[in-house]
């Protein structure tokens, strides 16, 4: 049946798949996220979709376009926000420093046209790009200390390359959106063992600090206490000072002498008119807080 | 004719075929491949008669014969429609196929394949113009690559592919970015010029899907690069101790999270930082000995402050204790102050004299003598005359 069908509209069929196809080739579809330039005969006549600022998605030029087959020819470009990752790179500061630096860069594509005859496709784009932004980055940075480019001064910094940068990309029809470094690393090798040891000595110096601060700290606690025990004691022994020597004196004889864990064997040589022996003699009275006082 | 038992081997395959008028045509080639050769080659010299006679005969005609069966063929499909094959000359394997393609005959004898085709192309239709989305789940819609809408949860019709196409992407789900990616340090330069070894979590959204989808080339991968840079010039601005003493690393995560959404809102990601979270905020592991070392140190310095504090308490309570014992004594003693004090006179010469040797001389300790050592002799020497004895050495003594 198809067979038939195929022999009888054998011409008519040709002619519609011919114009499908004519059909298709005449019309593009430019997405939301590329521009498109048109090119006939080589030379580009249009862009499609072309980057504009503030312009919201749906608004922009994006979706069907005619165009004449085989005379004309697209080329799309791109035109979201590209991401390009700088090499690793080493960066003396001014204060000679050495600073293992990644960062990144955005941009986008505003002049399309520019671009292709310039850079072609985006992938060339991106290469060229590459060392620009290696030698932008290094340049700019030399020039600041080590200590800029780790705080946030760097912004500023950045700020400047960002600029520079995009006055050279802007020969390729590309606007630079951002710089930024993502690390600032000390290199391997000497000054990293220096930065270490650099860390080493000061956690060192920090412990001998602490130790000293809690030695001091020890000190005036047992000051304090020492202090608030004499005061306590003048405040009880204060009242009476002739009876505190008396009865301290009591005291002390006990500790020294009628300690029975001290076994040295004092001899106590006594004379016979000594207070303690007055009652042994059969003498008179005396004042006991006077022999007691003298009695060693 | 040659054909009939040529084919016969095949007719049991191609049994059921009615035997259409063009199988009669369409069997004189093969017929002819046999039969025929021998009239060209009666003008060709004389061959080998040992040589098999068969091959060049089939090579000759075969290409002919290969077109003239598709010719046949297709005279066959036209013809019949859907049994069109009835088993090749040749015996290739073709008419099994068609056995397998042959569908049951429709009531008007028609083929089943337009309706089969309509049918699948309805339901890619349907398939691309139905969008059931989940709750989590947003869809750019874009005509012919232009955008037009975005979808939301639930069901939601569009145009058709290729009018236009649908991108769902789960929205409301918070992404979370580990960096560093695995165990390796990840080491960054504080204000201080000392390393840290930072870990930490960014969790993120899309905030606005269209933007997400159409603005940035490689989202995801800013978002990681911008939290990098972020997190590595929040680092830079603090010192060493306050990184890692914890306190600051709440601090730390509001800054990144505030940095990160100021960068990317300037970019117009339509990416949403939910919060940046320190995991890890530790020594490099070259210099965590030293590390410890200051630990200890800490350490050192508690114990020293709890010992003072032993001290410390242990005195005053000692004063206080001394002092009340004094208060009591005192206030006896004012009680009656001559006989008390002589009490406690006595009392401690008991103890006193009580546990020591006792001399008493007439004139006082004017001369010193050892009488220790004396005693101890005499100890020694139980006859008593060691006793003058030491009597020079005392004067060499004074």
């Amino acid at each position: 049946m198809i067979g038939t069908f195929w022999q009888e509209h054998r011409l008519t069929l040709s002619v519609v798949a011919v114009a499908a196809v004519v059909a298709l080739l005449s019309v593009v579809e430019v997405d939301e996220t590329e521009q498109a330039v048109v090119l006939r005969n080589g030379a580009p006549v249009s862009v499609i979709n072309k980057f504009k600022p503030n312009q919201d998605f749906g608004q922009t030029g994006a979706g069907l376009y005619p165009r004449i087959p085989f005379f004309e020819t697209l080329v799309r470009v791109d035109k979201r926000i590209q991401p390009i990752e700088m090499d690793r790179q080493l960066v003396i500061s001014s204060d000679q420093q050495r600073l293992e630096v990644d960062a990144f860069a955005l941009y986008r594509v505003i002049d399309p046209v520019l671009m292709v005859s310039t850079a072609g496709t985006m992938d060339r784009l991106k290469e060229q790009l590459q060392p620009i932004l290696n030698s932008r980055l290094r340049r700019g940075l030399a020039s600041h200390t080590f200590q800029t480019l780790l705080t946030a001064e760097r912004g500023a910094v950045l700020a400047q390359i960002r600029q520079q940068f995009d006055r050279e990309a802007r020969q390729y029809g590309v606007q630079v959106i951002d710089v930024r470094i993502k690390r600032a690393d000390l290199p391997e090798g000497t000054a990293l063992e220096r930065a270490f040891a650099n860390m080493e000595s000061a956690r060192e110096q920090e412990a001998t600090a602490i130790r000293a601060d809690g030695q001091k700290q020890a000190q005036i606690i047992e000051a304090d206490a020492e202090a608030r025990a004499a005061q306590t004691y003048a405040a009880s022994f204060g009242k009476d000072p002739g009876f505190y020597d008396f009865y301290r004196a009591m005291k002390s004889y006990e500790a020294t002498m009628a300690n029975p864990q001290i076994k040295s064997g004092t001899t106590i040589v006594l004379t016979p008119d000594n207070d303690y022996l007055r009652q042994f003699r059969g003498g008179g009275k005396a004042t006991p807080a006077q022999g007691g006082g003298k009695a060693k | 004719m040659a054909a009939p038992p040529l084919l016969a081997n095949h007719t049991p395959e191609g049994g059921d075929n009615t035997p259409s008028p063009e199988d009669g045509a369409s069997t004189p080639p093969p017929a002819a491949g046999d039969g025929d050769p021998a009239p060209p080659r009666a003008g060709e010299p004389p061959r080998n008669p040992w040589a098999p006679e068969a091959p060049p005969p089939r090579r000759a005609p075969g290409i002919e014969e290969i077109f003239r069966q598709r010719r046949g063929g297709n005279g066959n499909k036209s013809g019949n429609g859907k049994d069109g094959k009835d088993g090749g000359k040749d015996g290739a394997p073709p008419p099994d196929l068609s056995h397998l393609l042959r569908l049951p005959p429709r009531h008007n004898g028609k083929s089943w394949w337009p309706s089969i085709i309509g049918g699948s192309l309805a339901l890619g239709v349907m398939l691309s113009s139905v969008h059931a989305l989940g709750l989590h789940e947003q869809g750019v819609v874009t005509t012919f690559g232009q955008y037009s809408k975005t979808l939301q949860p639930g069901f939601n019709w569009t145009l058709p592919w290729p009018f236009q196409q649908v991108e769902v992407r789960d929205v409301t789900t918070i992404k979370q970015l580990s960096v560093p990616n695995g165990e390796a340090e990840n080491l960054m330069l504080t204000s201080d010029q000392s390393l840290v070894n930072i870990s930490y979590v960014v969790r993120w959204s899309i905030r606005d899907l269209k933007l997400y989808s159409f603005q940035l080339k490689d989202p995801e991968g800013t978002v990681t690069e911008v939290a990098e840079a972020a997190m590595r010039a929040s680092i830079a601005e603090v010192k060493l101790n306050d990184v890692m003493g914890g306190a600051a690393s709440a601090e730390i995560g509001a800054h990144v999270q505030q940095r990160m959404q100021a960068v990317l809102d300037a970019y117009h990601a339509g990416v949403l930082i939910q919060g940046v979270d320190l995991k890890k905020a530790d020594p490099p592991s070259k210099v965590n000995e030293a590390f410890q070392k200051v630990q200890a140190a800490q350490q050192d310095r508690s114990r020293y402050i709890q010992q003072a504090r032993g001290y410390a308490q242990q005195t005053i309570a000692r004063a206080e204790g001394e002092a009340a014992a004094f208060d009591r004594v005192y206030t006896q003693y004012k009680a009656a102050p001559e006989v008390t004090r002589r009490r406690m006179y006595y009392e401690t010469m008991d103890r006193v004299l009580s546990q020591n040797d006792k001399v008493i001389l007439p004139n006082g300790p004017t001369t010193y003598l050892p009488l220790p050592e004396l005693r101890r002799r005499a100890e020694a020497v139980p006859d008593g005359n060691a006793l003058p004895q030491p009597q020079p050495q005392i004067g060499g003594a004074q």
